[in-house]
């Protein structure tokens, strides 16, 4: 890829050693915060949420998203609002089910 | 006839042909996956309460945690091996690319003896949903890993590698595709593990 | 790859595992024809029975067994294997692998698409899906008839559909990487000075229907995975607690859910029916500005109309499903969106017709399929309206007029617009041109006997015969005053079978004999026009190609001829 040259690679390397730390102490919070006593709802939040910061952070730097071009962004974007709706219509249709009242 | 944007990027889109086309993969492979995780969220609300909850605290949460770590780390020397071609030192891609397969094996290793413990238990995916979807999610991202491994074999052994002398450039930009692949079976796990083991 | 200057030239690389589009194109359109009239044939049979129910079939009954009357597993078997085939088999890889793979490059001016190899791999991935759904038939139990919505239960236990689960991943496979070929060709391999909005309709067309192929069918083929575990593995993914087949309880963890499987399958399966039409409708534009000899109306609409009708197609999966019990506010959600969704394709339409005004139409056979196209789809297209109002379709779920609706979309519609396009693009292929009076010989019968078959269904419909029956109605007091139309509608189907053999002799002959014309016989503007015919194997063109009008720049005032074709200046 041209918009990295030799110079800038060793920046990059801090980067990606950086965000490996940051993976493996997420994951293990992640583990500790499931033993927590809370709710089913609240640990869910709890578990995605860390996940998407785990999985921002691979996409953004390991996958070099946050300097990808319009053209990638714009597909992801779409594909992920397709999956949205693929995740949380079947749902609401098990939640808002037909009844006779 | 030779096809344009291989190497270098067309000026409007910024990309090369590999790299459009590994997105547009992903993007598939995410609807892919995405059509499993509905499938989870259906189900456990389709099963009476704590059914999932119960099923899933026969996993063992160590190994499963060892095996994101494991995974973790081979996204690292994935794109260390990546970075080690963009600086020009080839024993250092072979070094990297050789720990990434490593990682990989040792992840399907601990899934091995993750799954033959269950038989052992005589829990099998017919056991319950919860079993069918574990099995089914789990064993869909090994076949991705072992696709990967074989890949990234490919271009860890000299007939793979040999577009090194010839072209460097276009043997860089596949490696480059070969980890954004990579990066993305780390990312399915960094979500399967705590949905299918913590919660 | 850098090697194609030491291809290897003998027959195996140069034809069967080509890497170039245009013989990849040819594969995909011979292998997809011939599914189409296997496809008709099935269908013929259980025509045969709808009309004569219980006497022997004609010319096919020895293959029935003794006394070679169509029994009702084989009716069913038919029926799910025609929709399968016709679909996926037929009308799919004929719309998208033949016509997109051939003409694409050719209209944006790329030498090829954009991943050679992948292309053949998506072919014969293709091929190998087709292979083991026609095996199928020879399995011991025959085929799948779970009808090709294969909804469980019923699918978990009916016979055949582990080969058509397995054969449907091998499809898929085909579709996700093609698609992905698509996309990446078209965004990256235009020629300089082809622009987004000097893109032909047609190129825009095989775009969004890349786009709702590479994100849409993934998750039908986790379902299908799913299902074969139900299958295979013992798993009870799509299968209730409590459940009794057949007299016994089933001996499965339970806890599994139908509605998970139609939720999956019709999250393609939308999106897919799109995927039917829209490269018909990219034909029906590109013959519409050819034979009136003026710029289509309205480009931009029709460019903004694909695009949104690309995205709606994704959020109203649901309104197959209106009568699984789901609650209001889900029913209101599918049902708005359906009826959004109903704007793009009205927007295309009406710019289609008032393209029409005004022009000089030639009447090429070409063109007599594109206009029929245009009042076809118009009735598909509203017939789909009371099937989207969840009041009307109560009544009409699982009747006739479905089966009307989306027949007139898809035979009337989609495959008059892909004839258009064989006759259209038949000299580019083979240099000659087909015989114009054996076209009108296959065009006004094919019309007049799609009518024939398809309208009498709506009538049936009404009445309340539901489909996938075995006998047509007849024990239904319901359906009583209308059974008349089933024989009707059976002698339709035969003659319409009749009326593509001037099609086949046509084809066939002209291949050798037709009249031999040069590169560009219908004096059209887009790039594939430019390059000899057939294209120049591997290169396509003579030069490098560079664009500088728009698709349809025909009859530019102060020009010296009626056609200011894109590559001159």
């Amino acid at each position: 890829m041209s918009d990295h040259d030799n110079g800038h690679i060793e920046e990059h390397i801090k980067v990606y050693l950086t965000v490996f730390g940051a993976l493996a102490f997420l994951t293990l919070l992640t583990v500790a915060a499931s033993y927590m006593d809370i709710s089913t709802t609240e640990a869910i939040f709890l578990a995605l949420s860390i996940a998407t910061v785990k999985a921002s952070l691979v996409a953004g730097y390991f996958m070099h998203l946050i300097t990808e071009k319009q053209t990638i962004i714009w597909i992801l974007t779409l594909t992920f609002i397709f999956f949205l709706f693929c995740m949380f219509i079947p749902m609401i249709t098990v939640i808002d089910h037909a009844s006779l009242s | 006839m030779q096809l344009p944007y291989i190497i270098e990027e067309r000026p409007d889109t910024g990309l090369n042909n590999a790299k459009l086309g590994i997105w547009v993969f992903l993007a598939s492979e995410i609807m892919l996956f995405g059509g499993l995780f509905s499938a989870y969220v259906f189900l456990r609300m389709a099963a009476p309460v704590g059914d999932f909850a119960y099923w899933g605290s026969k996993l063992s949460i160590p190994m499963a945690t060892v095996n994101t770590l494991v995974l973790i780390s081979s996204s690292v020397t994935m794109i260390m091996s990546w970075v080690s071609l963009k600086m020009k030192d080839f024993e250092k891609y072979k070094m990297y690319m050789g720990l990434t397969l490593l990682c990989a094996s040792i992840f399907l290793v601990i899934k091995y003896f993750e799954y033959t413990g269950k038989f052992h238990h005589g829990i099998y995916p017919s056991s319950s949903t919860f079993m069918g979807i574990y099995f089914t999610l789990t064993g869909l991202h090994g076949l991705h890993i072992i696709g990967g491994m074989i890949v990234m074999g490919y271009f860890w052994l000299p007939a793979g590698y040999k577009m090194w002398e010839s072209e460097p450039e276009h043997f860089t930009n596949r490696i480059e595709v070969v980890g954004l692949y990579w990066h993305f079976v780390d990312l399915v796990w960094i979500f399967l593990f705590p949905i299918l083991y913590l919660l | 790859m850098s090697n194609d200057t030491h291809h290897k030239e003998n027959f195996l690389w140069k034809y069967i595992f080509s890497v170039d589009h245009k013989i990849i194109g040819l594969q995909y359109g011979i292998t997809s024809l011939l599914f189409l009239l296997f496809g008709f044939c099935l269908m013929m049979v259980m025509r045969w029975q709808l009309a004569y129910p219980e006497t022997p079939v004609p010319i096919v009954g020895g293959l029935l067994g003794e006394p070679g009357i169509l029994m009702p597993e084989t009716y069913n078997m038919l029926g799910a294997m025609h929709g399968t085939i016709m679909i996926f088999l037929g009308i799919v890889p004929l719309a998208v692998g033949a016509f997109g793979n051939y003409i694409v490059p050719l209209q944006i001016g790329a030498p090829d698409m954009a991943f050679p190899k992948l292309n053949a791999a998506s072919y014969w991935s293709y091929f190998v899906g087709g292979v083991i759904m026609v095996t199928s038939f020879f399995m011991p139990e025959g085929a799948a008839r779970s009808g090709w919505t294969s909804y469980p239960p019923l699918s978990i236990f009916e016979t055949g559909q582990t080969m058509w689960l397995i054969g449907m991943i091998f499809l898929i496979t085909s579709s996700l990487l093609g698609s992905m070929n698509f996309i990446v060709t078209i965004v990256q391999l235009r020629a300089p000075g082809m622009s987004w909005f000097r893109l032909p309709f047609f190129v825009w067309a095989q775009f969004i229907t890349a786009f709702l192929l590479v994100l849409a069918f993934p998750p039908l083929e986790a379902a299908a995975v799913l299902q074969l575990m139900d299958r295979l593995a013992s798993t009870s993914f799509f299968l209730p607690s409590g459940l009794v087949y057949s007299g016994a309880t089933v001996d499965v963890y339970g806890s599994g859910s139908p509605l998970l499987w139609q939720h999956l399958f019709w999250f393609l399966a939308h999106p897919e029916v799109y995927v039917l039409i829209l490269p018909a409708m990219g034909i029906v534009g590109e013959v519409i500005a050819n034979n009136t000899r003026k710029p289509l109306w309205g480009y931009k609409t029709l460019v903004y109309s694909l695009v949104f009708l690309g995205f709606m197609s994704f959020i109203v999966w649901a309104h197959h499903m209106f009568l699984t019990g789901m609650g209001q506010a889900m029913s209101a959600f599918f049902q708005t969106t359906t009826m959004i969704i109903s704007i793009p394709s009205v927007a295309i339409l009406t710019a289609f017709f008032i393209s029409l005004w005004g022009a000089s139409i030639r009447f090429t056979t070409p063109m007599l399929f594109a206009l029929a196209f245009l009042p076809m789809f118009g009735i598909g297209g509203l017939t789909g309206l009371p099937l989207g109002v969840g009041a009307s379709d109560i009544h009409l779920h699982d009747t006739y007029y479905v089966i009307g609706h989306f027949h007139y979309v898809v035979a009337p519609g989609t495959i008059f617009g892909l004839f258009a396009g064989i006759y259209y693009w038949f000299p580019k292929v083979t240099g000659r041109k087909m015989s114009e009076a054996l076209g009108k010989l296959h065009f006004w019968p094919s019309l007049i006997f799609m009518n024939g078959i398809f309208m009498p269904m709506f009538i049936q419909g009404f009445a309340g015969v539901s489909r996938r029956l075995y006998d047509g109605g007849q024990l239904y007091a319901h359906a009583q005053d209308v059974l008349q139309w089933n024989e009707f509608m059976s002698i339709s189907a035969f003659c319409l079978a009749a009326a593509q053999i001037p099609f086949l002799i046509n084809f066939f002959v002209s291949l050798f004999n037709g009249e031999k014309v040069d590169r560009n016989p219908w004096g059209a503007t887009t790039v594939e026009w430019s390059a000899p015919s057939p294209p120049i194997p591997h290169e396509n063109f003579e030069g490098k190609i560079k664009v500088y009008r728009g698709p349809y720049e025909y009859s530019v005032p102060g020009a010296d001829k009626d056609f200011s074709p894109q590559t001159e200046k």
